[in-house]
């Protein structure tokens, strides 16, 4: 399956559009608990283990919606988005959302 | 008193081991800018049509950073007299350059000569003392063209 952020794929042509597909995560994230992480809150520096964490999230996110779009007879989701929003203290939502369409040459 | 000499202690590490972090991560950034010279980025919504049609691959990159202690309290105190945050500025600075970084590594790894319709995010992760940010993340990414391989000259 094409993941793409354009509106176009290049060299080929848009047969038929299914709409919005979207998937989505929510993940907890409390910095405050994690020892490594309070370290980093007075030394500064690259968190990595939540780099990680939130990549994690949004490649199970990007799952989500690939499999929404498979199940509707999509080859393609084109103009996708990330968003990510703060749902309740310490728990973050990872969403994706992108227009499910046929591509053809 | 010995709430006074842990605040001092924070702050001295916050001052001393930060700042060396920050140049340490800024030597390293400047570095790896000038290394990677093939994928551009470009936050166009659509590519020039081009013969020969090149492949898309969807690219992110991420980082999540934490500002250190001295810094905070450094902001705390400017949010009392209003102006700049420059200590702020350079987090967010460092945290975007490095995203983009990730991503033009992953988009050059494919092989790509362009990356098209980058976006950035930019998220709040936790709050550290007195409601302060202490760390954010930000999330890069853009459709990576790969041109195919027999016409890997450059134009």
């Amino acid at each position: 399956m094409l993941i793409s952020n354009l509106e176009i794929v290049p060299g080929k042509r848009v047969r038929e559009h299914l709409g919005l597909v979207p998937g989505s995560t929510v993940r907890a994230k409390n910095i405050g608990r994690d020892f490594m992480a309070g370290l980093k809150n007075i030394l500064g520096g690259e968190l990595v283990g939540y780099t990680e964490l939130l990549e994690e999230a949004r490649q199970e996110a990007l799952g989500h919606m690939q499999e929404q779009a498979r199940s509707i007879g999509a080859n393609a989701v084109l103009n996708v988005r990330f968003s990510t929003s703060s749902v309740a203290q310490g728990a973050a939502e990872l969403f994706v959302y992108g227009s499910a369409v046929v591509i053809a040459d | 008193m010995v709430d006074l000499i842990v605040f001092l202690t924070l702050l001295a590490l916050g001052f001393g081991v930060g700042r060396y972090n920050e140049a340490r991560h800024y030597r390293s950034i400047l570095r790896r800018e000038a290394l990677y010279k093939t994928p551009l980025v470009i936050p166009e919504k659509t590519p020039p049509p081009t013969v020969p049609t090149p492949k898309t691959h969807l690219v992110s990159g991420s980082v999540v950073i934490s500002v250190d202690y001295f810094k905070q309290v450094l902001a705390a105190l400017r949010g009392i007299f209003r102006g700049r945050i420059t200590s702020y500025e350079s987090l967010l600075d460092r945290a975007r350059r490095k995203a983009i970084l990730r991503m033009r590594e992953r988009a050059h790894g494919m092989g790509a000569n362009m990356i098209f319709n980058v976006k950035l995010e930019t998220t709040s992760i936790s709050k550290g003392s007195k409601g302060n940010t202490g760390s954010i993340e930000v999330y890069a990414y853009g459709t990576a063209l790969i041109p195919p391989r027999d016409a890997m000259q450059p134009s």
